[in-house]
């Protein structure tokens, strides 16, 4: 097959999504960032919604995520974005509105603002990126940091005496009766992206049913923050970050 | 009726789309009315009980990034808790309407009127460069009239307007006639007036964004350079006051909201007396009237400045004379209003002496 071939239209099997834009992203190599930004563009091209999305982007890593799929975006205060996307949802009800949080912003500063908006069963959809640390700033611990995981401000690693525990917050909004689709994912592998498609097209189709508050984590490394190789992190997440929190559906009505 | 219920009813007549709120006396009959009125079922105005101030503040943002005509309304403690967002909403340049129904503080202080939120308003309570439209109203027709004279303040100049009230007004009744209807903006009305609004892109224009993060200083200071200019303006066009025997006066009492009324029957004493009072009522408290207290430094022996704080209006008063006369300050705190009998006293004291 010679290159000609390969960029022939009729050969063409993957392509970047329409409603992703054609920009460098900030992200760090190995960074899942882009790939689940990929996926909501790709879905949101596919649902034909790109008229009809507003995204709220948090602030963190993601806080330029505006910049990278092509839809009109609204940038929230650290941790707000439910608030916001209450009321964008409240006042154009026929439109598909997502949060796109970090472990930070959902489940520390934001805490509040994600359980009432869950438990409000506010229609939108929630992309939760749990990596457990603060990349944005430098890769302090985060409510999700695990047992002895060392970050910039717990440099001997994590201790329940000193910082508390791991907070599951996607396991406690699993509880609330606002909620309709819990689901915890990851992008690590070409299969677990493809079943985290699935699942933010699943939360995305049950906003626009009026089921309630939808909430896809996606456990994710942050090989920067963390120290780490891409691949390392990878492993690291795998045998770290899965046993405290498990993939799957935790919530599906 | 109330002025807290006169703000309620003015908000569904302007055709407000969504009103957020937590509640918190001396304030909550404006949620309270809303809830009860049910305007959903008629203007389709949006009106729901946030979990915090923070959340209700954030809410006004994000119905402002969709052009719509919204609200929040709270006293001191809890306008406190708002004023990150109130910088967030100046800092991406959106139209919104918070009202401050002030009762003394610091602290959770007391649930009784006060005056002491001035310099948070007035010299911006949230951090960064940024200055609020500011209106005071002195009785319940007032605070119907700026509740819509606000959200045309707001979206003629892109920025949060605050109307400054105070328990007393608040709670107090009188008569008021309320404005007239407006319908609420359709889709098509906000598309444009707020191009900059996010409704969803179209395929035939770029996204909209509603963001206030710059990395590059020098973007940054373009966004400033672009506020300021536009505080510029809003001082050169929409200065409001109001005058109470002021033209032969000798004596200038300068007071808003509650304490104008006072200050008002006092001056009628000092009048009685034969003391050539005069009232000066700042309406805006941003942009304030600044030249017309200067105007009055030439004609005048002093000023006296009458709060329910511990003196900060007093501050912008002396700005304005710049040493031209004195100017001194009565005021009460902790939720205490002044009497007429205390501000002719304090005039007599203090200024005519």
């Amino acid at each position: 097959m010679t290159t000609n071939d390969i960029i022939n239209p009729a050969n063409l099997v993957y392509a970047k999504p329409s409603v992703l834009n054609d920009v460098p992203m900030h992200y760090c190599p190995g960074c899942t960032h882009g790939v689940i930004h990929k996926l909501i563009g790709e879905i949101i091209g596919e649902m034909g919604f790109q008229e009809k999305t507003i995204g709220i982007a948090p602030v963190g890593c993601a806080v330029f995520a505006y910049k990278y799929i092509d839809i009109d975006w609204q940038q929230a205060a650290h941790g707000r974005a439910p608030a916001l996307a209450t009321a964008v949802k409240r006042l154009l009800p026929d439109r598909l509105v997502f949060t796109y949080q970090g472990d930070g912003d959902l489940a520390a500063i934001g805490t509040a603002e994600t359980i009432h908006a869950c438990n409000r069963g506010e229609n939108i959809a929630i992309i939760f990126i749990n990596n457990g640390i603060y990349g944005m700033t430098g890769g302090q611990m985060a409510p999700t940091t695990l047992h002895g995981m060392k970050s910039s401000t717990s440099p001997n690693g994590r201790t329940v005496p000193l910082n508390g525990y791991p907070l599951d917050i996607t396991k406690l909004l699993a509880q609330l009766d606002g909620t309709c689709y819990v689901t915890r994912q990851s992008a690590h592998t070409v299969a677990s992206v493809r079943k985290t498609k699935k699942a933010i097209q699943k939360a995305f189709e049950n906003s626009m049913l009026g089921k309630g508050t939808s909430i896809v984590e996606v456990v994710s490394t942050c090989n920067s923050g963390w120290k780490l190789s891409p691949a390392d992190s990878n492993t690291w997440m795998v045998e770290n970050m899965f046993p405290a929190y498990p993939l799957g559906d935790l919530k599906d009505i | 009726m109330k002025g807290n219920e006169a703000i309620a009813h003015a908000a569904i007549r302007c055709g407000c789309d969504g009103y957020f709120g937590y509640p918190i006396t001396p304030q909550s009959e404006i949620m309270e009315t809303l809830m009860e009125l049910e305007p959903w079922n008629t203007t389709g105005m949006v009106v729901l009980q946030a979990e915090s101030e923070t959340a209700s503040i954030n809410m006004v943002y994000g119905g402002a990034g969709c052009g719509k005509k919204s609200m929040t309304s709270s006293s001191s403690p809890g306008v406190s808790l708002m004023q990150e967002g109130i910088s967030y909403l100046a800092g991406a340049e959106l139209p919104a309407v918070i009202v401050n129904v002030m009762r003394g503080g610091p602290g959770l202080g007391t649930i009784q009127p006060s005056q002491a939120d001035y310099f948070q308003t007035v010299k911006g309570g949230g951090h960064g460069d940024y200055k609020m439209i500011t209106l005071a109203p002195a009785s319940v027709q007032e605070m119907a009239d700026h509740t819509v004279m606000a959200f045309d303040l707001a979206f003629k100049y892109l920025t949060p307007v605050m109307i400054l009230a105070d328990g007393v007004i608040g709670q107090m009744m009188e008569k008021v006639v309320l404005p007239p209807f407006q319908p609420r903006l359709t889709e098509e009305e906000i598309k444009i007036k707020c191009p900059w609004a996010t409704l969803g892109k179209p395929a035939n224009r770029k996204p909209n964004y509603i963001y206030s993060l710059q990395l590059e200083a020098e973007e940054m200071e373009n966004l400033n350079l672009r506020l300021q200019s536009r505080y510029r303006t809003i001082e050169k066009n929409e200065v409001l006051f109001e005058e109470f025997d002021c033209e032969d006066a000798e004596y200038l009492i300068v007071a808003f909201g509650t304490s104008a009324r006072v200050c008002q029957k006092a001056v009628e004493m000092a009048r009685a007396h034969g003391i050539k009072a005069g009232l000066l009522r700042p309406i805006t408290l941003f942009p304030f009237p600044t030249e017309q207290i200067s105007h009055y430094a030439n004609q005048t022996k002093g000023m006296l400045t009458v709060e329910m704080s511990a003196g900060q209006m007093v501050e912008d008063v002396r700005l304005a004379v710049n040493g031209r006369v004195p100017v001194e300050f009565y005021g009460r705190m902790g939720g205490i209003v002044p009497s007429p009998d205390d501000v002719f006293e304090a005039l007599k004291k203090l200024i005519v002496k």
